[in-house]
């Protein structure tokens, strides 16, 4: 028996989230003494797992997996568990995961609960703390099915350093032609860009910064902090900013460790998609702007002349700090 | 092409949360509940389904009475009829099973429902749903398209978007971008009269286990004053998320 956690890679090399809900999952494993096995695809650093308490992992090799494909994929995760004897699996929050967890819940008749922000309140039964109603609150859900699948919320649990014995073994899971039935036929990303998803830092502007021409100087501050760009609904509404981009109750969720909210009035359904990240800064030239009773800095005052000075003096923060 | 929209009720994106019992139950009292806002724009697309190609659009809902407001609102907005499995919607394995039965017995091509319920926001109904039924599925879908039996969807992934091509039967989970925020629907009166006179038919829960159950809920703790630092003093702030937040 042993706990199985879904490792997701991009061209081979493993994202961060990977390493955190690796971190979660070897977590889980010793509170219930036994050991944590990762699934991964065409990875090439697997080596890097041991770091976090993996002891085992299960690398599939397989060319119709290059593009991720949720059904093949859940088959694949469903075969090693069944493989391992896991009856705990952990997966991330990414877009990816979110897709695959429902399939392979009813695959493997598991509960599945996403969203979780800490270790499990208990194994047996089995309780973990996850947020609900947007971020305005937290529950403690019981899986009462035996077999379980957690997903973790980005930046909640970190990376836990954990060496330990590692042994990579292949796997050829027998993966179905139907299982590919939904295609990918095109991906449009753009190329070394920090997503929400995975970043640490998010720069996020609203409908103070006047229009989308104003835009540069979010993406440069975004830049120097190796930052993601993010908005708010009516910037995304306007067509100022793309729509994955937007923040929110109706948008993305942004559990980043830092959020900094530029000509954003911090309206209940933008906070509640946002409101998890861990520390919140604010610039706005409204000193009674809602997000002030939200943010742990703020500075009261015009974005076009804050946003250009803190990027230079980032600048040579970073100079002196490199 | 018959198509089933999912819809749950959920509190107005307005609404403060707060609990009873102990802390062990959502209290509704004083809530406005509103269609699911990523159904909201799931039903919309499902409209011009019907206008442009002559769908049948059924709306499903699991709920006690207490959905019907929201459900005669879907159909005001267009759906020619509703269905509600009378059952408290304890938790999405539950809940899929249920549907799932209503879209086996209804002959449904296309099932469109929402990427998460912005209450217990499970993102979980869907999936389940479509796997228990071998139904394609894709989700966070931000735009569908479907010719014959043949569909196309983008779906946004991290960073981007996803073209997808697929076949009915389908399933989709649905958010923002399926149809833009100016064609969301309001019911007019027109519409309001038409419902009163479209089925709502209500069915009994099938046996089905559950998987979770929620059994406390927690409010985060009360977030302390603001730090406000002078607009001349950038410096300060550098230094405080350094050395204070390290978080750069
Ligand atoms: C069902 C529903 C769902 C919603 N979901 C979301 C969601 O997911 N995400 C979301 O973001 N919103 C959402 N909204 C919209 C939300 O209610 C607000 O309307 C929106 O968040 C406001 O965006 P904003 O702060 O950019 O704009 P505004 O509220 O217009 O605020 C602009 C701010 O910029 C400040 N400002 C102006 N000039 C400057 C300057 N030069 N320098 C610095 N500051 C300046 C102003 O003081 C003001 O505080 C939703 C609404 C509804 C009804
Ligand atoms: N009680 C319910 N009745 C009907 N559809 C539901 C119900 N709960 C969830 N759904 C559908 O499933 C989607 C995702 O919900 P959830 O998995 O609860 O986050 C929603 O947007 C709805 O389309």
């Amino acid at each position: 028996m042993s706990v199985l956690v879904y490792t997701e890679s991009e061209n081979g090399k493993f994202k961060k989230s990977a390493l955190e809900v690796a971190s979660y999952a070897s977590a889980i494993a010793s509170e219930m003494g036994s050991s944590a096995t990762a699934l991964s695809f065409n990875a090439s650093e697997n080596d890097d797992l041991g770091n976090y308490g993996i002891s085992k992992v299960l690398n599939v090799t397989n060319e119709n997996l290059n593009t991720f494909t949720a059904l093949a994929y859940a088959d694949a995760i469903a075969q090693a568990a069944e493989k391992e004897g896991a009856t705990v699996i952990v997966v991330s929050s990414s877009a990816n995961s979110k897709f695959l967890a429902p399939i392979l819940a009813a695959k493997l008749k598991a509960g599945y609960v996403p969203n979780v922000v800490a270790a499990p309140e208990s194994t047996n039964p089995f309780v973990v703390k996850r947020t609900a109603f947007s971020n305005k609150s937290f529950a403690f859900t019981q899986i009462s099915t035996e077999n379980k699948i957690i997903g973790v919320s980005n930046n909640a649990f970190g990376l836990v350093e954990n060496k330990v014995e590692l042994t990579v073994e292949d796997f050829s899971p027998s993966i179905n032609d139907d299982s590919f039935a939904v295609k990918s036929v095109e991906v449009d990303k753009v190329a070394g860009k920090v997503t929400i998803a995975d970043a640490d830092i998010v720069v996020s502007g609203g409908r103070g910064l006047k229009g989308p021409e104003n835009w540069g100087m979010i993406e440069e501050l975004a830049d120097v902090l190796g930052a993601a760009t993010a908005c708010s609904k009516p910037v995304s509404d306007m067509g100022w900013r793309p729509h994955g981009e937007h923040v929110g109750q109706t948008g993305k969720p942004v559990a980043s460790n830092l959020y900094i909210a530029i000509g954003i009035s911090g309206a209940i359904q933008h906070l509640a998609g946002v409101s998890s990240s861990k520390v919140k800064v604010v610039i706005n030239t409204d000193p009674e702007a809602p997000f002030f009773k939200a943010a742990d800095y703020g500075i009261v005052g015009d974005a076009f002349e804050i946003v250009p000075k803190l990027t230079e003096k980032l600048k040579e923060f970073k100079a002196q700090n490199a | 092409m018959k198509i089933l929209v999912c819809i749950s009720n959920v509190p107005d994106t307005t609404s403060k949360i707060n609990f009873t019992d102990g802390d062990t139950k959502f209290d509704a009292n004083g809530v406005q509940f509103v269609i699911n806002p990523n159904d909201e724009f799931g039903l919309t697309r499902a409209m011009w389904f019907k206008e442009k190609q002559g769908a049948t659009v059924h709306v499903a809902t699991v709920g006690e009475t207490t959905v019907e407001p929201t459900m005669r609102k879907a159909l005001a907005i267009g759906a020619d009829e509703a269905i509600r499995v009378n059952s408290v919607p304890t938790d999405g394995y539950f809940v899929a099973q249920q549907l799932a039965e209503v879209v086996k017995n209804g002959g449904y091509d296309l099932v469109i429902a929402g990427r998460e319920s912005i209450d217990y926001n499970g993102g979980m109904v869907p999936g389940i749903l479509a796997t228990l039924l071998g139904m394609n599925f894709v989700n966070t879908c931000t735009n569908l398209e479907v010719d014959g039996t043949n569909a196309t969807a983008i779906r946004e992934i991290d960073g981007g978007k996803e073209k997808i091509a697929t076949t009915l039967p389908l399933v989709i989970a649905g958010q923002k971008g399926l149809v833009e925020e100016s064609d969301l629907r309001i019911p007019n009166m027109r519409g309001i009269m038409m419902a009163r006179k479209k089925a709502l038919n209500v069915i009994e829960p099938i046996e089905a286990t559950k998987a979770t159950e929620d059994t406390k809920f927690e409010k985060p703790a009360p977030k302390g004053a603001v730090r406000l630092i002078d607009a001349e003093n950038i410096d300060e702030l550098i230094e405080l998320l350094h050395n204070e937040a390290k978080v750069i």
